[in-house]
């Protein structure tokens, strides 16, 4: 009986723990297809540039690459509903006068944050799919998709691990007043760098390193191989590692940060 | 005289107080970083799609981030006052109207223009393009008056602000329709025909043209006819924004919904 006890302690506290991620995720997702910058906005504004990519590389390559441009614009929108928002997903709590509560809370505060930046991610799934009927539909794009169940698994993978390293960039930026200007500011870049709408064979080569440690690079090729029928599985292993390895940083930092703002008594101030 | 000091004084203090967050830590990486990334995210798809040259999309993005600060600013004109709960303040006001609202737009312009010219001349360093001295200065103008036309939608949108609750939505959708169909990276005669119809109805379609014109060697009397079409459609959105905000003006005090949306 002694020795069942910190087994059935453990048991509670996984299934604790499950609960905060998963009604967390849930609240967080409600939340935001109710906003019109993170839903409506969130959907429209990543389509612009894939419209733009699509008349673009119809004007001028065609062919395959309007396929290679569908799958990389689809998950444009995961990345860009995670990096405006996330930068300030602990501002935001701030400004609530819920940032107190949450980390007071009993449940490691990480468990409160990293659904909350998972749900950005998920919200960016509205738009991937809005892309990819765009250019289904609107541009004639012949999409395969040889590989349904890997290609399901890739797009999880990619979610899971994009908004991982938005839990990063959250509490990254926790200092710094003005976080959404540094995560709007990440929108680009790594659209850019993770060759979502250009090979990174044309990228300089200094840039490639670089592209290797961001999740979203092996998510979007992870999202390629499935649907062109390669091997999207050591892709996907690698978004998710990399995204654990995020998590991983992200909580040493947090635990830092929290530390240090419960020893100056400034969890309050930005 | 009080209409000019409205004009000069009033729209450089009102800019100053709505704009207070627009910090060093706020402006350089999303007035001043920000455009050159989307520079270089256009440059490298034009190089993949084996479209136009790179000075194309330099010239197209770096005039037509004109957008951010000109659509933004101006929609926040009304938003931000809103916001501060001093809109119902400045409505009362027996201010003569035009100054006070078109005062506003004055800084935007002037801001619009640094960010646009900003973008112009480091993203045309980073990726290598060559425009003739002699180009400088008409280039210049070129972009100025695609500040002061695209400013002019902005004062639209700040009429529409007056009747809706996300200005800041607003804002963003303008900026990407403007991005689409203006021609600042695709050819305008490669758009399809209804695309190009309205294109030719919005700011910065027949500026960045110019623009494009004067930076391959081009004369300002050459692109006079393109500049002159782009300055008659910012007066025509500013007139037809500033009569939109007069009626949004009195609809909101009838209904007394001026703080509202």
């Amino acid at each position: 009986m002694a020795e069942g006890e910190p087994a059935a302690e453990r048991t509670r506290s996984s299934r604790r723990v499950a609960r905060v991620l998963g009604r967390g995720f849930a609240l967080h997702l409600k939340m935001m297809m109710r906003s019109s910058f993170d839903g409506l906005l969130g959907v429209l504004w990543p389509l612009f540039f894939a419209t733009i990519a699509f008349l673009m590389f119809r004007a001028g390559a065609g062919g395959e690459s309007l396929v290679f441009a569908s799958f990389g614009a689809a998950v444009m929108g995961i990345w860009s509903s995670t990096s405006t928002s996330a930068g300030s997903a602990m501002q935001r709590e701030r400004w609530h006068g819920t940032l107190e509560l949450l980390v007071s809370a009993p449940v490691h505060f990480a468990t409160v944050l990293l659904p909350v930046t998972v749900a950005m991610s998920a919200m960016g799934l509205y738009s991937m799919v809005a892309t990819l009927l765009i250019s289904r539909f609107a541009f004639g794009v012949d999409l395969p998709f040889e590989h349904p169940v890997a290609f399901g698994f890739a797009v999880v993978a990619t979610v899971v691990s994009i908004g991982a390293m938005g839990f990063l960039l959250a509490v990254s930026f926790v200092r710094y007043r003005t976080a959404w200007a540094l995560g709007n500011l990440l929108e680009y870049p790594v659209w850019l760098i993770a060759g979502f709408l250009v090979p990174l064979t044309l990228l300089p080569g200094w840039v490639r390193p670089i592209s290797w440690l961001l999740a979203p690079t092996w998510g979007v090729d992870a999202i390629r191989d499935a649907a062109s029928g390669s091997s999207a599985w050591p892709e996907i292993a690698l978004a998710l590692g990399l995204g654990a390895v995020y998590l991983t940083i992200g909580i040493a930092v947090l635990e830092t940060v929290l530390a240090s703002a419960r020893r100056a008594g400034s969890l309050a101030l930005a | 005289m009080t209409s000019l000091r409205i004009f000069f004084v009033g729209g450089l203090i009102s800019f100053r107080a709505l704009f207070s967050f627009l910090r060093p830590e706020v402006y350089i990486p999303s007035m001043l970083v920000a455009p050159i990334f989307q520079i270089l995210l256009f440059v490298y798809i034009g190089r993949s799609a084996g479209l136009e040259s790179d000075e194309f999309f330099v010239i197209g993005n770096a005039v037509q981030y004109a957008a951010i600060p000109c659509l933004f600013a101006m929609t926040f004109t009304i938003g931000g006052e809103r916001f501060q709960h001093t809109l119902g303040y400045i409505l009362v006001s027996p201010a003569p109207r035009l100054p006070l609202f078109l005062g506003r737009a004055l800084p935007v312009v002037a801001n619009g223009f640094f960010v646009a010219a900003f973008s112009l001349v480091v993203g045309g360093l980073i990726v290598g393009i060559h425009v003739p001295a002699s180009s400088y200065a008409p280039l210049a103008l070129a972009t100025l008056i695609c500040a002061f036309s695209c400013t002019g939608l902005g004062l639209t949108g700040a009429g529409i602000g007056l009747l809706m609750r996300e200005q800041a939505v607003l804002a963003n959708i303008m900026f990407g329709v403007l991005l689409i169909f203006t021609g600042a990276n695709v050819p305008v005669d490669a758009l399809p025909g209804w695309m190009q119809s309205v294109s030719n109805v919005l700011p910065f379609t027949h500026g960045i043209e110019a623009a494009r014109e004067v930076a391959d060697g081009a004369s300002l009397a050459d692109v006079s006819d393109l500049l002159a079409i782009e300055v008659g459609l910012g007066l025509a959105y500013g007139a037809f924004g500033y009569l939109f905000i007069r009626g949004a003006e009195r609809l909101s005090l009838r209904h007394a919904t001026l703080d509202r949306a």
